[in-house]
């Protein structure tokens, strides 16, 4: 229950530390250019999964609704978009036509799952999404025969940018005297749209429905004795979540201009749910941290990891590819053993924990 | 007609393995209410195990049963000592930690397993050497092999004794009360922690069981086979309605047979327009399906949301 009375706008410190956040917001394709545009790409996909950890949050973290094939979504946003923009078909229609369109499939996928599968517990709800997503990843893998639609395991390459005008994404133009290349482009097209899903979030949080999600987080019954209409508010978290996987995916597709089944195995629906929970369920600033958290591990354990045996031992002992992942397992173990709560879970959240400790 | 029979052996063996793993998952769910995610995994690694057992006696001169029933003891001790350490020291401390909390540390263990198999048994698959001449039998049409009546019988016998644990000893009592109401067994002088060890233990030597039997009638084994097999043995526990021990028995069988009669007659079914790889569709399809019209499975009780 958030009974907390929030100041009406922002007080002066906040403000500065915006700007900070803005300025360092504005550096960091830049700065991540001097290594690479491998690095602008890795920055790319951390903003890109703190919008699917987000999306994923109004579902687990809000409504406590466990969902383990949100990547469903997200696959079926990238697909269409890669279909609807590529030579596979020779469709090549604009993105704002696309984006809207993955998204209100994707939600329409989502109502038709959950409509009928809402009504169970926890953990069985669960087994369902998982299902749902392998369903889905299944079809992906077989739908190019006997007509051929998704192009099977090779997937859809020549996938086109977003763009606007004669203004494409995928090019490095000049802005304003400043040399901007196509990575650099979509990092703050994924910020925008970042930006835009964290004030959905917030403004969830403590609207009508927001509380309305959470009481059935906490006690669905005593919620349906309020007289929340359980199943509705249950399926407009679900379909709300969704539709944001399908605009990321649509998003990937672009930046990508490749998408295949691969990319949408339960795995990616296990690390999206790993940032959500490693972070702090429900917690905006936490669920952030756990989604960069979790991309730039791997990535940073990718390039730590090689140097580190070669020092070490002067040649390669264990193939680094399986270190990596095994790091990673045990990271996500040894967080939750010691911060059984998330990294950053709320004040709020913190508090129940350590009343029901007692 | 013989397709059918045949689909029914072939889906009755696979459900006998899958009856197996869904029992470890049912029963540390039905007492701690953990999906134990990493429990595909440590299948997975009671094949490895059972494989390097079996090929580094296979030259000794034994006779090769032995060898076999070597191999699967010692894939059952190893991951019953696995099962045990897993619940020690990842899922104990956290025992009463938020619900999703200890999923994650599953997941995170399921990751490190697999990948220190793929460490230890490199990312090749590996093949089974065959210890048992293969004798084919035929039955009206149909075929099946020695391993596959060896396999039905192993795991009947494996549930036979599973059950009359469950029912008839003191420790399947504990963990009956502990599954009915933890706090008041403890009062009645259950110890809760030997309890839960105890079900990760019985579960993992289950799955190795069922590793075994996977490795010598695929003879082929890989780090990421405990995965889809785990998946599916899950899906089969909540088929059958998850906690439920009888539930997961039939949960497995069904779920098999389906599986091997999908993979046969889909073809037929929508005029080749879907193939046999669609074959693991069917799980998912039939739980969503059952879990519409009967959302505790097939065989769980109609619990409340409040206990």
């Amino acid at each position: 229950m958030n009974t907390r009375i929030r100041k009406s706008g922002p007080g002066r410190q906040h403000w500065w530390a915006l700007l900070l956040i803005g300025a360092v917001l504005l550096a960091v394709p830049f700065v991540a250019a001097l290594g690479g545009q491998a690095w602008v790409r890795i920055a790319n996909f951390a903003i890109l999964y703190v919008f699917l950890a987000l999306g994923l949050n109004i579902v687990v973290g809000y409504a406590g609704l466990l969902d383990l094939g949100y990547v469903a979504f997200y696959a079926v946003g990238a697909y269409v978009y890669a279909l609807l923009a590529s030579p596979h078909f020779g469709i090549h229609l604009p993105f704002w036509v696309i984006l809207p369109l993955g998204a209100a499939l994707a939600c329409l996928f989502g109502v038709l799952l959950g409509s009928p599968t809402l009504k169970l517990r926890g953990d069985y709800l669960a087994i369902v999404t998982l299902g749902f997503g392998e369903i889905i990843r299944i079809f992906l893998n077989n739908l190019n025969a006997p007509i051929n639609v998704t192009n099977g395991a090779q997937g859809i390459t020549l996938i086109d940018p977003i763009r606007i005008g004669d203004f494409s994404f995928a090019q490095t133009s000049i802005i304003l005297g400043v040399s901007v290349s196509g990575p650099q482009k979509y990092y703050f097209l994924l910020v925008a749209l970042a930006i835009m899903i964290i004030i959905i979030n917030v403004r969830l949080q403590d609207s009508r429905v927001g509380r309305a999600w959470q009481a059935i987080r906490e006690d669905e019954v005593a919620a349906k004795a309020c007289g929340i209409n359980t199943r509705n508010i249950k399926l407009l978290a679900f379909a709300m979540g969704a539709s944001f996987g399908g605009v990321a995916g649509g998003v990937f597709s672009a930046m990508q201009g490749f998408v295949s089944p691969e990319s949408f195995s339960l795995m990616e629906s296990i690390t999206i749910l790993a940032m959500v929970v490693l972070g702090g369920m429900g917690h905006i600033p936490g669920v952030i941290l756990g989604a960069v958290l979790l991309t730039a591990l791997p990535e940073a354990l990718r390039y730590g990891i090689q140097p580190l045996q070669q020092a070490l031992f002067g040649r390669m002992i264990v193939d680094p590819e399986s270190l990596r992942m095994l790091v990673f397992g045990l990271a996500l173990v040894l967080v939750m053993r010691f911060r059984p709560a998330g990294l950053w879970p709320s004040s709020q959240r913190r508090r129940e924990l350590a009343e029901s400790a007692d | 007609m013989d397709t059918l029979l045949q689909q029914l052996i072939n889906g009755l063996t696979l459900g006998a393995v899958y009856a197996l793993v869904a029992l470890g998952y049912t029963m540390v769910y039905g007492i701690i209410g953990l999906i134990n995610f990493a429990h595909g995994e440590v299948v997975m690694i009671g094949t490895m195990v059972a494989f390097t057992v079996i090929v580094a006696l296979a030259g000794s001169g034994m006779p090769p049963l032995v060898v076999l029933a070597i191999g699967l003891l010692v894939s059952v001790l190893v991951c019953m000592v696995l099962g045990w350490a897993l619940e020690r020291v990842a899922y104990r401390p956290l025992r009463h930690a938020p619900r999703l909390t200890p999923l994650i540390t599953a997941i995170g263990m399921s990751i490190v397993l697999q990948n220190v198999a793929m460490i230890i048994w490199g990312r090749n698959y590996i093949t089974f050497p065959p210890m048992i001449d293969k004798k084919i039998y035929e039955v009206g049409g149909a075929s099946f092999t020695n391993v596959q009546v060896a396999i039905v019988t192993l795991a009947a016998l494996v549930m036979l004794g599973l059950i009359y644990l469950v029912h008839r000893t003191r420790i399947g009592m504990a963990m009956r009360a502990t599954a009915q109401n933890p706090h008041v067994a403890s009062l009645m002088g259950v110890d809760i922690n030997r309890v839960i060890a105890m079900a990760f233990i019985i579960g993992s030597a289950l799955g190795a069981v069922a590793g075994c039997m996977v490795g010598s009638y695929y003879e082929i084994a890989h780090y990421q086979m405990g995965f889809m097999l785990g998946l599916k043995a899950f899906t089969a526990a909540v088929l059958g309605g998850i906690g439920n021990l009888a539930g997961a028995m039939a949960g497995g069988l069904l779920l098999g047979v389906i599986e091997a009669l999908g993979a046969g007659y889909i073809g037929d079914l929508t005029g080749d327009f879907l193939g046999s790889h669609y074959q693991d569709i069917f799980a998912f399809i039939v739980l969503i399906i059952v879990l519409m019209f009967r959302p505790s499975g097939l065989f769980g009780e109609r619990t409340g949301d409040r206990a």
